[in-house]
């Protein structure tokens, strides 16, 4: 287990490392990455897991030149090239999803198996509605409604997180907003790419996520050709969290089989 | 010294509070009839004209999706007060170029203004409030970066005269600016620049332009104005600031005794009091920096946020939020606040607010006007260097020691 900085396009991108075997590229959701969440364990025990911080995420630099997620998927797709990896296997969650799509998109032949995970980055709704709610118009209790199955038990409490921690949840709030705000939470270019995706590639919903609702995660599995979907239950936008153990379950025999 | 009569337009004949939980951004304009909300704009704009023939200068701005502020294109009110008007200064403060996406189309409006009034523009820029971020659905990250390349382009399109240029910024692009017609004033209009933060104030001393600070009472506004002279002598510029390029924004209610001026002024406060506004609208990730996030997590509290739990015309007073009495009362309370911040030269009088009526508002401003302008202004010519005020007595006052730039 190991995180180095890894200078990429001339911007310092903070790169965690653990486990051996076959490469896993996961890219964290808009809630950033700490190596103590619950999904390191038994993703580590398998493969070679490789979680970079977003830029502007963690202790990752955001330069004035990245302000969207395609970005950021250029940056990964030279992660690789760095790391020597020429064909892995991807999780990407929420935001992180995106990321993944846009690269899935851009270079079908890196990726052996793809799981996006409550992932934003399309449009498939009517124009006079959101297909995601609007996490900055609503107050935070709503949002950890939408977000979690159990709030009561998953929401952050920031009194019980240094300053340190703190620092960084805030960073990664207005990184998240810088990437996501027009259009909101989605690339309207990435739905016509989406067909060049080659690898077999399954889309994981927790039932209770209110972010990402059941017919937007559908709809967009009918862009990527042969795209499965699987759901977690007692699980919201972020099962990985949630549901650790039922998470790994569904996913693993998927990138097993 | 210059005083200027400010007035936010508000619309105040809104169901009781406790029915909407936010005065701006989501309060449903159902609400707002426009044939009261007509007789209102005449009115306000009656009130600007009254506050010309005083001999007052006149300052509008601009709000978004709000009854508290319904000018939501201040340059069509400025374009009415330039031909209604004939003598006044004409301050907006100002246009919100974070969040307007064609500085290029800002330039050509404030030009034709400057044109139309024969020069009497004071073009103010801000970078609006938090609340002003969903309406224009305006990225709250990167703002300031947005606020000053917006800036530069449009002094580039006002002061360029022989013909097209091009700009190709982060955040703007254009092939060809030519701009007609050019302004009247040269090289062009005074500029403004509103913040209340002590390094917001800092960027607009580095270049100069006049710096206007809102309600930011004895403290905020002192450091607000020395965040700003440290600006204007790390440029490199030799002597000090003059106070012209210092203003600061009042409640201001004058009347000819002190009964009536706290009836009126105890109207004044629906300014502060009716901002109704729940967090997530009033703080968007990005708005302020993460350090100054970290620390409202930790309880910091907005100065504001405080003084609206009991608000009152003697805590407004006692804040320098307000200047409010007969007008030797308004003379002293505004000394007290001009020598404990260093001195500034432009007094912003908000006037009116709420359901602050005509007749009152008219006498506010006259009494004002005719009793305690003139001694100001004999007091403090625009050519009075400001200061920085070295040390303050435990009691607030200014105790006399200055450490001249």
């Amino acid at each position: 287990m190991k995180t180095s900085v890894i200078k990429l396009a001339g911007v310092d991108v903070e790169v965690f490392e653990a486990g051996s075997g076959n490469p896993l590229l996961w890219l964290h959701g808009a809630n950033g990455f700490a190596p103590a969440h619950p999904f390191v364990k038994p993703f580590a025990e398998r493969r070679r897991l490789v979680v970079p911080s977003h830029p502007g995420f963690g202790k990752s630099d955001l330069p004035l030149w990245i302000d969207r997620p395609d970005d950021i998927a250029v940056m990964y797709l030279e992660l690789l090239d760095r790391l020597g990896i020429a064909k892995t296997e991807i999780v990407g969650c929420s935001l992180g999803g995106w990321i993944a799509a846009e690269m899935a998109s851009m270079a079908p032949e890196r990726f052996a198996k793809i799981v996006l995970v409550a992932p934003a980055g399309v449009k498939v709704g009517p124009g006079d509605k959101l297909d995601i709610p609007d996490i900055w118009a609503l107050p935070q209790e709503e949002v950890n409604k939408l977000v979690f199955h159990d709030p009561a038990k998953m929401a952050v409490d920031p009194a019980k997180l240094s300053d340190e921690q703190l620092t960084i949840m805030l960073r990664n709030r207005e990184t998240t907003a810088l990437l996501t705000w027009e259009p909101w939470m989605h690339n309207p270019k990435l739905k016509h790419r989406l067909h060049r995706v080659k690898a077999p590639t399954l889309f994981v919903r927790g039932v209770s996520d209110g972010m990402m609702s059941a017919a937007y995660v559908d709809a967009y599995a009918k862009l990527v050709p042969g795209a499965r979907t699987a759901t977690i239950a007692a699980a919201g936008h972020a099962p990985q969290l949630e549901q650790p153990a039922a998470f790994a379950a569904t996913v693993l025999p998927f990138l097993d089989g | 010294m210059r005083a200027w009569h400010f007035s936010e337009n508000a619309y105040p004949y809104l169901p009781p509070a406790d029915t909407y939980s936010s005065i701006r951004v989501t309060l449903p304009n159902k609400v707002y009839d426009p044939a009261k909300g007509a007789d209102l704009y005449h009115r306000y704009i009656d009130e600007w004209l009254i506050a010309e023939e005083a001999g007052l200068d006149i300052m509008l701005n601009e709000h978004h999706q709000t009854a508290t502020c319904v000018d939501p294109a201040a340059p069509l009110m400025l374009a009415i007060l330039a031909r209604a008007s004939t003598k006044a200064r004409l301050l907006i403060l100002g246009n919100p170029i974070s969040n307007r996406r064609q500085p290029v189309r800002i330039a050509e409006e404030m030009a034709m203004v400057d044109v139309i009034s024969k020069g009497r523009l004071e073009a103010g820029f801000v970078r609006g409030v938090p609340y002003e971020i969903l309406p224009a659905n305006s990225n709250p990250v990167r703002m300031n970066e947005r606020h000053w390349e917006a800036l530069d382009l449009i002094v580039k399109a006002w002061t360029t005269q022989d013909g097209p240029f091009s700009w190709e910024g982060n955040f703007f692009h254009h092939r060809s600016v030519n701009i007609w017609p050019r302004p009247w004033q040269q090289p062009h209009p005074p500029i403004w620049v509103s913040t209340t933060s002590p390094s917001g104030a800092f960027a607009v001393g580095e270049r100069g332009y006049v710096q206007a600070t809102f309600l930011t009472g004895f403290e905020g506004t002192r450091q607000v104005f020395d965040g700003y002279r440290r600006g204007w002598q790390k440029a490199g510029r030799k002597g000090p600031v003059p106070i012209d390029r210092l203003a600061y924004a009042a409640l201001v209610y004058t009347a000819p005794t002190q009964k009536e001026a706290y009836a009126g002024a105890e109207k004044l406060l629906w300014y502060v009091t009716a901002n109704k506004v729940p967090p997530h609208i009033a703080n968007p990730p990005g708005y302020v920096p993460v350090a100054a996030n970290l620390a409202m997590m930790r309880g910091a509290e907005h100065p504001l946020s405080g003084f609206k739990k009991n608000a009152s015309v003697e805590a407004a007073i006692e804040s320098g939020l307000m200047f409010a009495g007969t007008p030797d009362q308004v003379a002293a309370q505004f000394k007290k606040v001009y020598d404990y911040v260093g001195g500034f030269g432009h007094l912003l009088i908000m006037g009116q607010a709420g359901f602050l009526e005509h007749a009152d508002t008219v006498l506010g401003i006259k009494t004002f006007a005719r009793e305690v302008y003139p001694r100001l202004q004999e007091a403090y010519p625009d050519s009075t260097p400001s200061y920085t005020p070295k040390a303050a007595d435990g009691t607030g006052k200014f105790a006399g020691a200055y450490s001249g730039p």
